[in-house]
C-alpha cells in the first residue's frame, strides 16, 4: 500500500537550489489494514515523510509508492486522484474558515463530483457518528478545540479513505479528547483503514501497541 | 455561509477576497474607455467616408481657350506625370449641364476647358503639377481643394485605426488589472487553496472558482460602464449634432456596445483562469 525505497528528500532553498536534508536513505513499507506509529523528536523528519505519503511533495532521489502510484515519477494531472484517496487530519486542522462545518465535512465529498443527496446522506452519517450534528451549521473558530479537530477527522474519512495520515493529532487536545481520537483512529482500523500517526509522545504507542517506526535526523533507526 | 452565485458552499471565501467594488468600479472605466473609443472609431469612420466621397475630383485644371490641341496637349502632360493615376477632360456638354443651375443657357460664354484628375499619391504637391501644366499650356490653372479633403480622410481613418488601438489597450489593462486583484486574491486566501489543493482539487477546479467570480465582477462593471458611457454619448450626439447631421441613432455601433460586457467577461475569464493555473504550477 506505502512503499519507501531509499528516499532522499531535500527542501529547496528560496532560490530553487537544493537545501539541507531532511530524509536520508529512509526504506519501510505498509501493508493494507495496518496501524503504524511514526514516533522521533521533532526535526527528525516525521511531518516529511508524511507530505509525502500524501503527495504534497516529491523525493528528491529513492521510490515513494502510495495506493500503487509512484509519486516520484506520476503525472501532475494524476495526483489530485490520489490525493482524494488519502485522507489527512493535520495538526492545526486547517479547516476551512469560511465554511460552516458541515459544509467543511462535505467539501471532499464534492471535490469528487459526489451528488448533493449522496453528500448529505453521508455528512449526515458521519456528524452524528462523531457527536456534532448539533453542531453542523458552526463555523469553525465557534467551535471547541476538541470539536475542530473531530469535524478535520470527519472531512479525512468522509471518502472512506484506503489510507488515512494524522500528524500530531492529539497536540492540541486534552486527555480526554485525545484519547477518544486514538480510540477513533482504532475503530477505523478495524474497519479495514490502514492509519498512519505522527507523534512526539512515546505514551500513545505504550498504551495503545501497533507497528512503531522512529526516526531520528532524517533517518530510520528503527521499523520493525 | 457565504455561498457563491450558483448557491454553492464557497470554501475560499472569495467575495471578501477580491476587492470587489474597487474591482467592479475599474472595469466600468474601463469598460467606459472602450465604448467611448468604440463610439469615436465609429463616428470617425463615419466621416472618412464622407470626406472621401467629397474628394473624388481631388484636382481639376481649367485651361482658358480649349482649343482641341491646348486640351490634348494638357492631358498628355499631365497623363505622363507619376503622381497622377487619370486624367480626363469634362465634356463641354457636361460642363453647360452643371453650370445651368447658376447661369442659365451658356452656349454663348466663352467657358475654360476642364480636366479633372485622381491622383496616384495623395502627398503629391498640386503645385508642381499646375506648373508643369502651364509650361506646355499657357494660363492653365489647377484648383486643389479635393487633395486637402481626401488628406482630411486619410487622418480620419488614422484617427479610426487609432481608436481601435486605445480599444485593445483597454483589454489589455483590464486584463493586468484583473490579474493583479486575482494575485491579491490568491495571496489573502494562500491557505484555503492549499486545502483544497491538499484534499485533491484539481487546478482547473479551482482557478474555476476564481475565474467564476472575476467574471461576475467583470460582467456588472462593464454593464454599469456601458450604460455610463451611453448617457455620455447621448450628451455629445447633441453637441456634435450640427456638425454630423447624417449620423443618426441609427449609427450606434449596438452590437459592438453589446459585445463589450461579453468581451469585458472573457477577458476577465481568461486573465484569471492562466494567472491562478500558472500559480498552481508551483505546487507539486
Amino acid at each position: 500500500m506505502v512503499r519507501f525505497g531509499s528516499v532522499g528528500l531535500a527542501y529547496p532553498t528560496p532560490r530553487g537550489d537544493p537545501g539541507q536534508e531532511a530524509l536520508r536513505d529512509v526504506s519501510f513499507a505498509l501493508g493494507e489494514g495496518s496501524f503504524t506509529w511514526l514516533i522521533g523528536p521533532s526535526g527528525a523528519g516525521k511531518s516529511s515523510i508524511l507530505r509525502l505519503m500524501q503527495a504534497a511533495l516529491r523525493p528528491s532521489s529513492g521510490v515513494v509508492s502510495v495506493l500503487g502510484t509512484d509519486v516520484g515519477r506520476a503525472e501532475r494531472a494524476a495526483l489530485p486522484a490520489l490525493r482524494r484517496k488519502i485522507g489527512v487530519v493535520h495538526q492545526e486542522f486547517r479547516l476551512l474558515p469560511h465554511l460552516s462545518a458541515w459544509d467543511n465535512v462535505a467539501l471532499p465529498l464534492r471535490l469528487a463530483g459526489r451528488a448533493e443527496g449522496a453528500v448529505r446522506q453521508d455528512v449526515t452519517e458521519i456528524l452524528d457518528w462523531l457527536g456534532l450534528t448539533n453542531k453542523a451549521a458552526r463555523a469553525p473558530a465557534e467551535l471547541s478545540g476538541g470539536e475542530q479537530q473531530r469535524i478535520a477527522i470527519a472531512r479525512a474519512i468522509i471518502t472512506r479513505p484506503a489510507l488515512l495520515i494524522a500528524d500530531e493529532p492529539t497536540s492540541e487536545l486534552d486527555v480526554f479528547e485525545a484519547r477518544r481520537l486514538i480510540a477513533l483512529f482504532v475503530e477505523m482500523n478495524r474497519l479495514g483503514t490502514a492509519i498512519v500517526v505522527a507523534t512526539h509522545s512515546e505514551d500513545l504507542p505504550a498504551r495503545h501497541p501497533a507497528r512503531v517506526i522512529t526516526l531520528a535526523e532524517g533517518r530510520v533507526i528503527d521499523a520493525p | 455561509m457565504r455561498r457563491d452565485a450558483g448557491g454553492r458552499a464557497d470554501p475560499i471565501g472569495l467575495r471578501g477576497a477580491l476587492a470587489d467594488r474597487l474591482l467592479v468600479a475599474l472595469i466600468a472605466a474601463m469598460a467606459l474607455f472602450a465604448t467611448c473609443a468604440l463610439a469615436g472609431h465609429e463616428a470617425v469612420s463615419h466621416l472618412a467616408m464622407r470626406w472621401q466621397k467629397g474628394a473624388n475630383a481631388a484636382v481639376t485644371v481649367q485651361i482658358p481657350n480649349p482649343t482641341p490641341a491646348r486640351l490634348e496637349a494638357a492631358l498628355e502632360v499631365l497623363r505622363a506625370l507619376p503622381a497622377v493615376r487619370d486624367a480626363q477632360a469634362v465634356d463641354s456638354t457636361r460642363m453647360a449641364e452643371l453650370l445651368r443651375p447658376w447661369l442659365g443657357d451658356v452656349a454663348g460664354l466663352p467657358l475654360p476647358g476642364v480636366i479633372e484628375l485622381r491622383l496616384a499619391d495623395l502627398a503629391a504637391d498640386p503645385v508642381l503639377i499646375g506648373d508643369r501644366v502651364a509650361e506646355v499650356v499657357p494660363g492653365a490653372v489647377t484648383e486643389a481643394h479635393g487633395v486637402f479633403v481626401a488628406r482630411l480622410a486619410a487622418v480620419a481613418r488614422a484617427l479610426s485605426a487609432g481608436a481601435l488601438s486605445v480599444l485593445l489597450l483597454v483589454g489589455v489593462v483590464g486584463a493586468s488589472v484583473v490579474v493583479l486583484a486575482v494575485r491579491a486574491g490568491i495571496a489573502a486566501r494562500r491557505d484555503s487553496v492549499m486545502v483544497l489543493h491538499m484534499l485533491g482539487a484539481a487546478d482547473r477546479d479551482i482557478a474555476g472558482r476564481f475565474a467564476r467570480r472575476t467574471a461576475w465582477l467583470a460582467l456588472v462593471g462593464a454593464i454599469l460602464g456601458v450604460l455610463l458611457s451611453g448617457a455620455l454619448l447621448w450628451g455629445l450626439s447633441h453637441l456634435a449634432g450640427p456638425m454630423l447631421p447624417d449620423i443618426t441613432s441609427d449609427d450606434l455601433p449596438v452590437l459592438g456596445l453589446a459585445a463589450i460586457p461579453l468581451s469585458a467577461v472573457l477577458i476577465a475569464w481568461g486573465a484569471t483562469m492562466t494567472s491562478i493555473l500558472f500559480w498552481l504550477r508551483r505546487l507539486p
